[in-house]
């Protein structure tokens, strides 16, 4: 069941490699102003940046359909982002504005969008798992060829939800791919402090899960991966199951110190920037020249000042609206 | 037609399931084992393994799942073998199924039943004869109600299979056997009203579920002593209907209520303060409660029984009210 690390996959062309690329730099550019405007108390609550992981994200949701379903977790914008919903929808929201994705009432660690099939946004560690089994679930007894995609960390596995969850995933064969985002740390416990086998596809693989481990760091390696799993789960063969290997650059969340960690041990990640690292592929096969490059970037933070401006416009939902949507509202009077 | 209260519940879900291809039923035993309170008796047979699921034992990720299918476009019908194993799932009901719409800002809705038996009386111990309906009662987001009647058994499920939203149907385990005569015809009930089952004018017995009997029998030995009481089943513990329970209190001005959980922070509370807030200068009497003995259930059947609400201690409660002096 389980595979070794997929190795360097096979080459693409120039359009391809810009839009991956793109894509990474976009998720990058959006949290980075994001720290910003935490700083600048624009942004409240909650903040988990994804910084560093990007290229699991781009990989897995390029390899989808725009009917395919996607669960995340609380570090969750890059996946909103590259899921269709815009940087707009998703910056008003953490301003808590009525025009955020989700009306400003989820902010950073609860983005939605049913057009998107984006669902959520779930910030209780291993809690967006049964759901995504459920979901698969329906899809198959509805006989419907879409895929449901979970995205979850490395701590999620101590949770006694991921095992119900895989069980029943293997049990009842459901078309689900299962993304482990092992950035080696739950929160501040390092991974081999908090886990006795810490291969952790492994534990898929024992549910009899198709398992593999693939480099996270790699966005070709992650989308070759993703694209042959999704394959295989549209083909009716049950749900996958990815580790991917990857690192978080910054802090858990934005009141986190750090003690936990290296600096040298993020310095020594850093070099291997999922950017830092498709750039420089591309670059020595004459894929990207310079002048592309700072196009695609500026392409990216162009977006983000567009999403920060419209976020700054933006208007706050009426205090007597806030006991909307405890229950469904009649038809009539939506 | 008589019918047991079981047979009532069979009969909802074989209509449900005849009516509409989304609905299914999942959860632990309730297929070949044919339910463990036997409600599913015979139906895998009938609909299939798919349609009537049995599940691992595992309440959150069932449970879980069940919502996630709920949010696919199926209708599941779960049910959770009894209100003490749905501790395991309370993150899944509480912070995805009951938060959803809201976090979304009214984008995912959760079309989930969930059906669990509740109640003590059969010398389960602690661990097996919890009465929690008030903790799922507690959270916006959930619809509770709590069938006492086989009219309510058939007809709720029926009605919370159509909500758009996660409705928690509880089940009295010691209402399965009990028969019940059927007036309706099978038709969706009102969920959300209060019913008056005995018209009364000395004093109002407010209560859901197991005791609705418990307090009808006490109705019928009051009369013998002279004491005209009003009995008001509940129905739904969230939402409340408060207006049918303050108007009968308005009439009564005495209120005594029963509560199949402990008394600190139960049902019981919630209705004698709303009735303090809506009613309080109706009020001839201090209002009482008659509830289970603040204690984790024992195993013999003394102090079982003499933990749990009894007939007596209601007639004893309103003739204190209505007779304080004798």
């Amino acid at each position: 069941m389980t595979e070794k690390p997929q190795a360097r996959v096979e080459n693409i062309d120039r359009d391809r490699g810009h839009y991956l690329l793109h894509q990474m730099l976009r998720i990058r550019r959006l949290e980075e102003r994001c720290a910003d405007l935490y700083a600048q108390t624009k942004i409240r609550g909650f903040l988990h940046l994804y910084i560093g992981e990007e290229a699991v994200a781009v990989g897995v949701i390029d390899a989808l359909r725009d009917d395919d379903a996607v669960l995340g977790t609380y570090r969750e914008h890059g996946h909103a982002l590259m899921k269709g919903m815009s940087a707009e929808s998703i910056m008003a929201e953490m301003y808590g504005n009525v025009e955020g994705c989700s009306m400003g009432r989820g902010g950073s660690m609860h983005l939605f969008s049913k057009e998107h099939r984006f669902f959520g946004g779930h910030a209780i560690v291993g809690a967006g798992l049964p759901p995504t089994v459920g979901l698969a679930l329906a899809d198959k007894m509805l006989g419907r060829d879409r895929v449901t995609v979970g995205f979850f960390g490395d701590g999620s596995v101590a949770e006694g939800e991921f095992h119900e969850s895989m069980n029943l995933a293997a049990l009842w064969q459901v078309p689900a791919l299962f993304c482990c985002e092992n950035n080696l740390y739950a929160m501040g416990t390092a991974l081999d402090r908090h886990q006795s086998q810490p291969d952790l596809h492994l534990k898929a693989a024992s549910y009899g899960i198709p398992s593999i481990q693939v480099d996270g760091m790699d966005v070709l390696a992650v989308s070759h991966a993703a694209r042959r799993a999704v394959a295989a789960i549209r083909d009716g063969s049950g749900p996958q199951f990815i580790e991917f290997l990857t690192y978080r650059f910054r802090a858990h969340s934005m009141f986190d110190p750090e003690l936990y960690r290296d600096k040298a041990e993020v310095e020594k990640w850093k070099e291997r920037d999922p950017i830092k690292n498709l750039t420089t592929y591309l670059r020595e096969r004459d894929l990207l020249t310079e002048q592309e490059y700072d196009e695609l970037d500026q392409s990216a933070r162009q977006e983000v000042e567009r999403a920060v401006e419209f976020a700054e416009k933006g208007s706050l939902e009426p205090v007597e609206d806030l006991l909307r949507f405890v229950y469904s509202e009649p038809e009539e009077d939506r | 037609m008589t019918i047991t209260y079981r047979e009532a519940l069979r009969t909802a879900i074989e209509e449900a399931l005849r009516r509409d291809d989304r609905v299914f039923l999942m959860g632990e035993d309730v297929g070949y084992y044919g339910g463990t309170f036997a409600v599913s008796k015979g139906l895998v047979e009938e609909f299939g393994e798919d349609r009537i699921r049995d599940v691992p034992l595992s309440e959150s990720g069932f449970v879980g799942a069940g919502i996630g299918a709920a949010m696919g476009g199926m209708r599941p019908i779960i049910e959770v073998m009894t209100v003490n194993f749905s501790l395991l799932a309370l993150d899944q009901i509480l912070n995805t199924a009951a938060t959803m719409l809201h976090m979304s800002g009214g984008q995912f809705n959760v079309p989930v039943v969930i059906r669990m038996a509740t109640g003590a009386g059969r010398q389960l111990g602690a661990q097996h004869s919890l009465s929690l309906e008030n903790w799922y009662a507690h959270i916006p987001g959930l619809k509770v109600v709590v069938p006492a009647t086989v009219d309510d058994a058939r007809g709720m499920l029926w009605t919370a299979l159509e909500d758009p939203d996660p409705v928690v149907l509880f089940e009295h385990a010691g209402l399965y056997n009990r028969e019940g005569e059927l007036t309706l015809d099978g038709e969706p009930v009102d969920l959300h009203r209060a019913a008056i089952r005995r018209a009364g004018t000395d004093i109002s017995l407010i209560t859901y579920g197991f005791h609705l009997f418990t307090c009808l029998d006490a109705a019928e030995e009051l009369a013998q002593r002279g004491v005209d009481a009003e009995v008001v089943e509940l129905r739904s513990l969230r939402p409340l209907d408060t207006e049918t329970f303050i108007d009968s209190v308005r009439k009564t001005g005495r209120a005594v209520v029963v509560d199949d959980g402990w008394k600190t922070g139960g049902i019981g509370a919630e209705i004698g303060m709303q009735i303090v807030e809506e009613a309080f200068f109706h009020l001839d009497a201090p209002i009482r409660r008659v509830c289970r003995a603040e204690v984790p259930m024992p195993y013999a059947a003394h102090l079982e029984q003499a933990a749990l609400p009894q007939v007596d201690d209601v007639v004893e409660a309103a003739l204190h009210l209505v007779k304080p002096h004798v």
